[in-house]
C-alpha cells in the first residue's frame, strides 16, 4: 500500500530525482551549484507560470493552444504601453488584462458554439498571433528601461531569487489552493472528470468553463510579463510553439488530457524536468537535437508509465 | 450428426451457462433455430437475452455448453470468427459509417478488388444486387448512408449481412425506432429472407410483433428457458405469464406511511403525457419497457430534457427549472446510468457525495476538504458503504457501493422529492435489500420527522409492487394514471407495458 501510494503520488518526483541525478553525474557537482540552480529557475519560470494556468484547463478536460500567442501579445502590449508613457505597473496590468480578454473569447466561443477547445484555441492561436503582429506592425518594439526588466535578474542584496520567480511561486501556491480549497476548484475537477455528472449536480458549467479559460489566459499574460523581462522588447514572434512545452509540462506532471486529473505541484515538477534536460544537455555540450529526442521520449514514457499505474490500480480492486 | 431424414438445425445452442462473478447470467439455456425459420426471443430486462446473443456472436465465451452451426461444432474466439461463420447481428444502435456511401457500407471489409484497387463498378453492381434481393432497389448505392432514413439505414445493415453470406441473422429490438409503415416493410422483408432459407432470431419486448413475425418463440427468465412453442398457439397472456413467472421474489419492507401534502404536481406534461400528484410519504412507481420514455420523463421533470408543454409544480415553485434550481427547490435525481452520468468515477467518494452542496463546507466560495470528508464519512457509515475511506476513487468500488454513494448524494442534500431511475439495476442482493430499506425509511411516518416523496422508475416489477403505493405504466411515450399498487400483479403491469392497454 505505502509503496504503491509512493509510486502513485511521487512518480513524477522520482522522475525529477532520476533526471537530476543523471545530469548531475554527467555534468559534475557544479550542476547543483546555487548559481546553476537559479539559472534553471529563471529558465523555467516562463513555461512554469503558463503551465500552472494550463493545469486548470487540462483538469477541466479542455486544452488551450493559444497560450504561446498570448505570451507574444503580452510582450507587445507592455512595450507599446511603456513607449506611450504608461507606468510599468499599468503596462503589466494592461498585458494581463489583454491576455484575460483573449481567454474570455476562448471560453465564450467554446461554450456558446460548442466547438471543441482544441479547434477553438487552434483558431485563436492564429488570430491572436496575427493581432500581436498587427499591433506591433510586424516589428520588435523597443521600450524604455523600467523595473519590469529586472523581474528575472539576480537581485542585489538580501532577496534569494529574482522577483519574477517569487511571483511564480506565489501564483502556483494560489492556484494549488484554489483547486483544493474552493468550490470553483471542485467544480473544475467535476467537469473534467464527468461533465454529465457535473450537469446532473447543478454545476454552472458554462460559467465555470469561461472562468477557466480566462484564468489560464491571464497566467499566459503573466508569462508574457516574464518573457518581456527576459527580452526587454515587445516581440510578436516570440514563444511560437511554446504552448506545446507548456502542455508537455502538465502531462509529465500527471495531468490527463481526458480531464479530471492534474496537480500544480506535478506540473511544476514536469516543467523542472524539462528544464534540467535542456540545461543539462547544453552544459554537457550535447546538441540541441539530442535534447529534443530526450524530452520527447520522456513525454511518451511519462504517459505510458501513468497508464500502467492506473491499470494496476484497476486490477488491485 | 446428420443421421435420419431431418437436417440439423441451422444453429443449435445447448446448455449454455455464463456467470459474471457471483451473478449467474445464464444457467444452462438451449436455443435452436432451423433454416427458413424465425424464432422470437422474449424475456424481461436482465433475463439473459443479450448475454445469450453475445455468446452466439462471439463477443462472450460461455462457461459451459455447446454450439453447432449446420451440425458442425462452433466455438468462436471473437466476433470476427463468428461473422466468418455466418452470424450477423443487427443491433438497435446501427453500426454504419454515415459519411460513406451505401455500397461502401454494404461491402465494408469485403470490397471487390481489381489490380490492387477497389473496383467501384463491381462494387456498385454487387451492392445493387444485394439491395434488389431485399426488394429495395429504391435505395441508391451511391447515396451517403447518413442521408438515409433510419429504416433505410437498417436495410443497408441487413444488406451488408446478406452480402457477406450470413446464415443466421439476429435482430435486437429492430422496430424500436421505426414508424408503423417501416415496421410493415421490415416484416415483409423478414418473410422474404426466411423464404431464402436464413435462420432469424427476433428479439423484442413487443409480444404482438413476435406473434406476427415469428414461427416459434422462446422465453428466457432469470437465465433459464422458461418456455416456448409455436406462436400460432400462444396467447399474449400466456407469453406474459412465462415472462414474469410465478415467483414471489424478495420481501419488501413497508413501514406505516401517511401521505401528506402534495409536493410535486404534474399536469399534461409533454413529452410523457404525464399527469399525477405526488405527496409526501408516498412512493409512485413508473413501470414500462426500456425506451418507452420513463427516463425521459424524470429528466424532463429535473430540467435535463426540454419541456414541450404542460405544467409542473415542485413545492411552491411552478414552471420549469434547471437542475441547479431543482436541487435548490429540494428535488434530486438518481441517474439510471451510474458510471456515465451518476458518478465521476475518477473523483473520490467525498466529492461525488457532496458535489451538489459544497456551500455547506465554507463561506465565500471556500471549502474545507476535511469537513467535506467528515460529512462523507457519516454517510459511508450510515449506509455501510464498503470502501477504504472518503478519499477513495468512486471507480474502485463495487456497483452496489457506487449506487449507495449516488443515493447518499440525495440524502446529503436532504431533498424532499427523490427521482430514482432504476435504483437497484446491476447491483448485488445485499445492497438491493439495503436500498429498499432506505427508500422505505425515507417515506415512513414517524414522530418528529417529515417524510419525503419518491418517484421511481424500475424495470424490475417485484420491486415496484413491493415498494410503491401507486404505480403508473409508460407505453410508447404515454404515462397512464397511477393505480394503487395493492390491486396490481406483475402480470397486469407487463400486459399494460407491452400492449398499452389500461392498467387493470
Amino acid at each position: 500500500m505505502t509503496t504503491r501510494t509512493l509510486i502513485e503520488r511521487g512518480g513524477t518526483f522520482l522522475g525529477l530525482v532520476l533526471v537530476a541525478v543523471i545530469f548531475g553525474a554527467l555534468v559534475g557537482p557544479q550542476f547543483f551549484s546555487p548559481n546553476n540552480l537559479e539559472l534553471m529557475a529563471r529558465q523555467t519560470a516562463i513555461v512554469s507560470i503558463a503551465a500552472v494556468g494550463m493545469t486548470v484547463v487540462i483538469v477541466s478536460g479542455g486544452i488551450d493552444l493559444s497560450v504561446g500567442s498570448i505570451i507574444a501579445l503580452g510582450t507587445v502590449v507592455i512595450a507599446l504601453l511603456l513607449r506611450s508613457g504608461a507606468s510599468p505597473f499599468v503596462a503589466a496590468l494592461g498585458a494581463v488584462g489583454a491576455a484575460a480578454a483573449c481567454g474570455l473569447v476562448n471560453g465564450v466561443l467554446i461554450t456558446q458554439l460548442r466547438v471543441v477547445p482544441f479547434i477553438v484555441t487552434l483558431g485563436t492561436m492564429l488570430v491572436i498571433r496575427g493581432a500581436a503582429k498587427g499591433l506591433a506592425e510586424e516589428r520588435r518594439i523597443e521600450a524604455p528601461e523600467s523595473w519590469l526588466n529586472d523581474l528575472l535578474r539576480v537581485p542585489r542584496g538580501g532577496a534569494l531569487l529574482p522577483t519574477g520567480i517569487w511571483a511564480v511561486i506565489a501564483l502556483a501556491l494560489i492556484v494549488a489552493g484554489v483547486l483544493r480549497y474552493t468550490r470553483f476548484g471542485r467544480h473544475v475537477f467535476a467537469i473534467g472528470s464527468n461533465e454529465r455528472m457535473a450537469r446532473l449536480c447543478g454545476v454552472a458549467i458554462t460559467r465555470t468553463k469561461v472562468l477557466v479559460y480566462v484564468l489560464t489566459a491571464a497566467f499566459a499574460g503573466v508569462a508574457g510579463l516574464l518573457q518581456f523581462a527576459k527580452l526587454s522588447v515587445g516581440d510578436p514572434t516570440v514563444a511560437i510553439g511554446l504552448e506545446l512545452d507548456v502542455i508537455a509540462a502538465v502531462i509529465i506532471g500527471g495531468g490527463s488530457l481526458l480531464g479530471g486529473r492534474g496537480t500544480v505541484s506535478g506540473t511544476l515538477i514536469g516543467a523542472a524536468i524539462m528544464t534540467i534536460i535542456q540545461i543539462g544537455c547544453s552544459q554537457k555540450g550535447l546538441a540541441n537535437w539530442i535534447q529534443q529526442i530526450v524530452t520527447g521520449g520522456i513525454i511518451v514514457a511519462a504517459v505510458a508509465l501513468d497508464r500502467v499505474r492506473s491499470a494496476d490500480l484497476m486490477r488491485t480492486h | 450428426m446428420t443421421s435420419g431424414a431431418n437436417p440439423p438445425p441451422r444453429f443449435d445452442m445447448r446448455g449454455i451457462r455464463k456467470t459474471f462473478g457471483a451473478t449467474v447470467a445464464l444457467a444452462g439455456v438451449d436455443l435452436s433455430v432451423a433454416s427458413g425459420e424465425v424464432c422470437g426471443l422474449i424475456g424481461q430486462n436482465g433475463a439473459g437475452k443479450s448475454t445469450l446473443m453475445s455468446i452466439l456472436a462471439g463477443a462472450l465465451k460461455p462457461d459451459s455448453g455447446e454450439m453447432f452451426i449446420d451440425g458442425v461444432r462452433y466455438a468462436p474466439d471473437n466476433p470476427l470468427e463468428a461473422r466468418r461463420a455466418g452470424i450477423a447481428m443487427i443491433y438497435q444502435a446501427l453500426s454504419l459509417a454515415p459519411h460513406l456511401s451505401v455500397m461502401e457500407n454494404i461491402l465494408m471489409g469485403a470490397e471487390p478488388m481489381r489490380f490492387g484497387l477497389v473496383d467501384r463498378s463491381t462494387m456498385r453492381a454487387m451492392a445493387a444486387r444485394a439491395l434488389a434481393d431485399l426488394g429495395h432497389d429504391d435505395i441508391s448505392p451511391d447515396a451517403p448512408v447518413g442521408s438515409l432514413s433510419v429504416a433505410a439505414q437498417q436495410l443497408v445493415e441487413i444488406a451488408r449481412a446478406i452480402a457477406v453470406g450470413c446464415r443466421v441473422l439476429v435482430l435486437d429490438e429492430p422496430t424500436s425506432s421505426l414508424g408503423r409503415d417501416d415496421v410493415a416493410r421490415l416484416f415483409h422483408l423478414l418473410a422474404r429472407l426466411k423464404a431464402q432459407g436464413h435462420a432469424i432470431v427476433y428479439i423484442s419486448h413487443f409480444i404482438e410483433e413476435v406473434k406476427e413475425v415469428a414461427d416459434r418463440f422462446t422465453v428466457l427468465r432469470d437465465g433459464r428457458n422458461a418456455g416456448g412453442g409455436t406462436t400460432a398457439n400462444a396467447t399474449h397472456d400466456a407469453i406474459v405469464s412465462l415472462m414474469v413467472g410465478g415467483d414471489v421474489g424478495e420481501l419488501f419492507p413497508r413501514s406505516p406511511r401517511t401521505p401528506g401534502d402534495t409536493i410535486l404536481e404534474v399536469a399534461g406534461l409533454q413529452p410523457g403525457s404525464a399527469s399525477f400528484a405526488l405527496r409526501r410519504g408516498e412512493i409512485i412507481g413508473i413501470a414500462g419497457l426500456i425506451g418507452s420514455g420513463r427516463t425521459r420523463l424524470l429528466r424532463t421533470l429535473f430540467g435535463l430534457s426540454p419541456v414541450r408543454s404542460g405544467r409542473v409544480r415542485m413545492a411552491m415553485f411552478a414552471g420549469t427549472a434547471t437542475p441547479n434550481a431543482r436541487w435548490r427547490q429540494g428535488m434530486g435525481l438518481l441517474s439510471e446510468d451510474r458510471t456515465d452520468e451518476g458518478l465521476a468515477l475518477g473523483l473520490d467518494i467525498a466529492n461525488n457525495l457532496t458535489m451538489t452542496r459544497l456551500s455547506s463546507f465554507g463561506a465565500a466560495g471556500l471549502l474545507s476538504p476535511s469537513r467535506q470528508r467528515t460529512a462523507a464519512t457519516t454517510w459511508i457509515e450510515r449506509l455501510q458503504i464498503k470502501c477504504a475511506g472518503p478519499g477513495q476513487s468512486a471507480g474502485e468500488l463495487s456497483g452496489g457501493n457506487q449506487q449507495k454513494i449516488a443515493i447518499a448524494r440525495l440524502l446529503h442534500h436532504d431533498v424532499d422529492v427523490l427521482l430514482l431511475d432504476e435504483p437497484t439495476r446491476g447491483i448485488d442482493v445485499g445492497s438491493k435489500a439495503q436500498i429498499y430499506r432506505l427508500i422505505d425509511e425515507l417515506v415512513a411516518a414517524g414522530p418528529g420527522r417529515t417524510p419525503k416523496a419518491v418517484l421511481m422508475v424500475s424495470s424490475y416489477l417485484p420491486e415496484l409492487l413491493g415498494l410503491c403505493d401507486r404505480i403508473a405504466v409508460m407505453h410508447r411515450g404515454q404515462l397512464s394514471d397511477p393505480v394503487p399498487a395493492g390491486t396490481l400483479s406483475e402480470h397486469d403491469l407487463m400486459m399494460a407495458a407491452t400492449s398499452g392497454g389500461p392498467v387493470a
